[in-house]
């Protein structure tokens, strides 16, 4: 029963002027899908008929499909004239239910030229830039205005909502973002206390981990990994939400889907990225110490006082004061490929990764404009 | 007729044999039995409308009949054959001949129709492209969709395009058997009777044996041959739809002696 044990050769025949004035073809065998290959091109070489009236004799055919009866089907459209049918009207009733033409569709658009595709895709990255940017500054606006606009029985802010999207995003990241941060503080020290030991100057590992970690490091990795974590789980949330026209639903019984489902979300980042970066940093410089102490023989209450004197205030609120503003970034631009999502699954998985790629590349960008404004101002 | 024109074994019987014959099934998720001794057959060209409450296991037999689900006890003879004693490529040969028709067409959302349509033939049969091109160009002329349907994808559709191009998919390799959940919901009754109407003609021309879970009065009492309706985890009854209208179970009695369903008679 596999498809090569059923399958028999199929075969035709022209038997020239043995019907009256035309051709009489001798259909035999099996046509199907597996044989319409070999009979396609077998029919092809027969050529057009001749005009005149033909006779197909299908009295040898074994069986027949719709791939079969409709090269078969095409074969006879070349026939000018009438065609008889001999044999079983099985076979002739299947050929004759199928479309004389296929009709093509209509209106079917020419290649663009190479210029044209070559440059429609700058000027579409350029909209799009664009029409983000709108997008992302609509979404941060109606989340602060939603958020007032629901006028029922509750207050603005929905506090459960929040606490709820805290603990998804913050409580439960703690464990990957403490290891994390250790291991990165850890790799920092070594390779810093490596360098410097040929210079006979390895307690200003301290100062080279705590700064670097307090200033950039830590706010910034903590960003990415939740970018990667959160902001594509808002992506894929609001996303197929949107497929399943739950957006619309909530729309239409008065609510802002933003109000309701950014907003909340929103918050809950920009509370939580704050508290993570201050356990990364923590982390971080756990994990200093100890390999500062393991392997450059740095005791931990030394550690302790030359940070104390490496590291001032405006070093930690350097850091610090970029958290929230990367935690509103993430959020929005993930809001913004959630509600870009179509009909399709696919969709939703390129706006996932959209999401991702875009939030932590604006991250960086944002970490870039606030090294030059820090420069700028000698904070 | 041309019916068991496609039948891949030739002469493999005519009408009146069964097609699919399931005995003595029983299917259950942990203690709740949802099919229970349950005997059923799809006689070879008919068209049989299943019906029955929701909740009783429709879905799940035509799953389990599929192989989707995973069954208790029973046997299930697929155009002659018991899956259960057949070798991986009798399986995959048997597949071949059965069409799927999902409620919500389950048209992979990535390829558009041309292609899903394609994708049996691709997976199945070593086909040039221009002559595959063709074929579903042909399929997609059967189901009734306009040519220009071909390079659209499922998002771009309507409801009843997208069960017209799934019934088109199902049909990509004419298989004998077609399953059809609930081909005419979601479609306003112009369409559902279109589609009613295309699938008797696809089953005069092509000689196909259809299985459809239906709740649509209408299908039962235009196109349906046999009806067989589920309840109490088994099949109460299954016949003519004279026979639905004489039987005495009262649920039957109301589904198809009710308010609805009495005005399609006396129209009828």
């Amino acid at each position: 029963m596999t498809p090569a044990q059923t399958e028999t050769a199929a075969d035709v025949v022209v038997d020239e002027g043995a019907a009256g004035n035309g051709r009489r073809y001798v259909f035999s065998g099996d046509w199907r899908h597996e044989t319409a290959e070999a009979m396609s091109a077998k029919l092809k070489r027969l050529g057009k008929p001749a005009g005149g009236q033909s006779e197909f004799d299908f009295s040898g055919i074994t069986a027949m499909d719709t791939a079969g009866a409709w090269i078969i089907r095409r074969f006879m459209n070349g026939t000018a004239d009438e065609v008889r049918f001999a044999g079983s009207d099985r076979y002739a009733e299947l050929i004759l239910a199928l479309p004389k033409q296929l009709r093509s569709p209509e209106g079917e658009t020419a290649r663009a030229p190479l210029f044209q595709r070559l440059f429609a895709p700058v000027g579409e990255l350029t909209v799009s830039i664009w029409t983000d940017t709108v997008a992302a500054m609509y979404i941060l606006g109606s989340a602060v205005r939603g958020a007032q606009m629901k006028l029922g029985r509750h207050a603005g802010v929905s506090p459960a909502a929040i606490v709820h999207q805290i603990d998804r995003m913050g409580v439960m990241a703690t464990p990957i973002i403490t290891l994390m941060s250790f291991l990165i503080g850890a790799i920092i020290a070594q390779q810093g206390a490596f360098q410097l030991r040929s210079f006979g100057a390895e307690i200003f590992v301290v100062d080279l981990v705590g700064i670097l970690q307090l200033r950039e490091i830590g706010v910034l990795l903590t960003a990415i990994m939740i970018a990667g974590r959160s902001g594509s789980a808002i992506t894929a949330e609001i996303g197929s939400m949107k497929m399943r026209e739950e957006v619309d639903a909530l729309k239409v019984m008065g609510l802002s889907p933003i109000g309701v489902l950014v907003f909340p979300r929103l918050v809950a980042l920009t509370i939580v990225l704050p508290l993570l970066t201050i356990i990364a940093n923590f982390a971080a410089l756990a994990g200093a110490a100890m390999v500062a102490w393991a392997y450059s023989g740095i005791t931990i209450p030394t550690f302790l006082a030359r940070l104390q004197e490496a590291v001032d205030f405006s070093s930690v609120a350097a850091g610090m004061i970029k958290a929230p503003f990367m935690a509103l970034i993430i959020g929005v631009v993930a809001a913004v490929e959630g509600l870009k999502v179509g009909g399709s699954a696919e969709s939703l998985g390129r706006r996932v990764t959209s999401s991702v790629v875009k939030s932590i590349f604006v991250v960086i960008l944002i970490d870039g404009l606030f090294a030059i404004f820090y420069a700028a101002i000698d904070f | 007729m041309v019916q068991a024109v496609i039948g891949k074994q030739a002469d493999a019987g005519g009408k009146g044999q069964a097609v699919l014959s399931v005995r003595d099934l029983t299917v259950g998720f942990g203690e709740n039995i949802v099919l229970d001794n349950l005997n059923l057959e799809v006689l070879r060209g008919e068209i049989l409308g299943f019906v029955g409450a929701s909740g009783t296991g429709k879905s799940v037999l035509m799953r389990t009949v599929l192989r989707l689900l995973t069954k208790r006890s029973g046997t299930i003879e697929i155009l002659g054959a018991d899956y259960d004693k057949m070798g991986e490529a009798e399986r995959v040969a048997l597949d071949m001949r059965l069409g799927v028709l999902f409620q919500h067409g389950a048209l992979f959302s990535a390829l558009t129709v041309r292609e899903n349509i394609q994708v049996p033939m691709r997976e199945y049969l070593d086909l040039p492209q221009d002559l595959m091109d063709e074929l579903a160009r042909l399929k997609i002329e059967l189901v009734g969709l306009a040519p220009e349907a071909a390079e659209k994808y499922p998002s771009e559709l309507s409801g009843g395009m997208i069960k017209r191009a799934a019934l088109a998919r199902a049909l990509a390799l004419d298989p004998d058997l077609v399953f059809l959940d609930e081909p005419t919901s979601g479609l306003d009754p112009i369409g559902a009777a279109e589609f009613d109407e295309l699938i008797a003609k696809l089953r005069d021309t092509l000689g196909l044996t259809v299985y459809m879970v239906t709740h649509d009065l209408d299908s039962l009492f235009s196109v349906c041959d046999r009806i067989a309706v589920l309840g109490k985890k088994r099949v109460l009854v299954e016949g003519t739809i004279e026979d639905m209208l004489a039987c005495d179970d009262p649920w039957v009695k109301s589904y198809f002696r009710g308010k609805r369903a009495r005005s399609i008679v006396r129209e009828a």
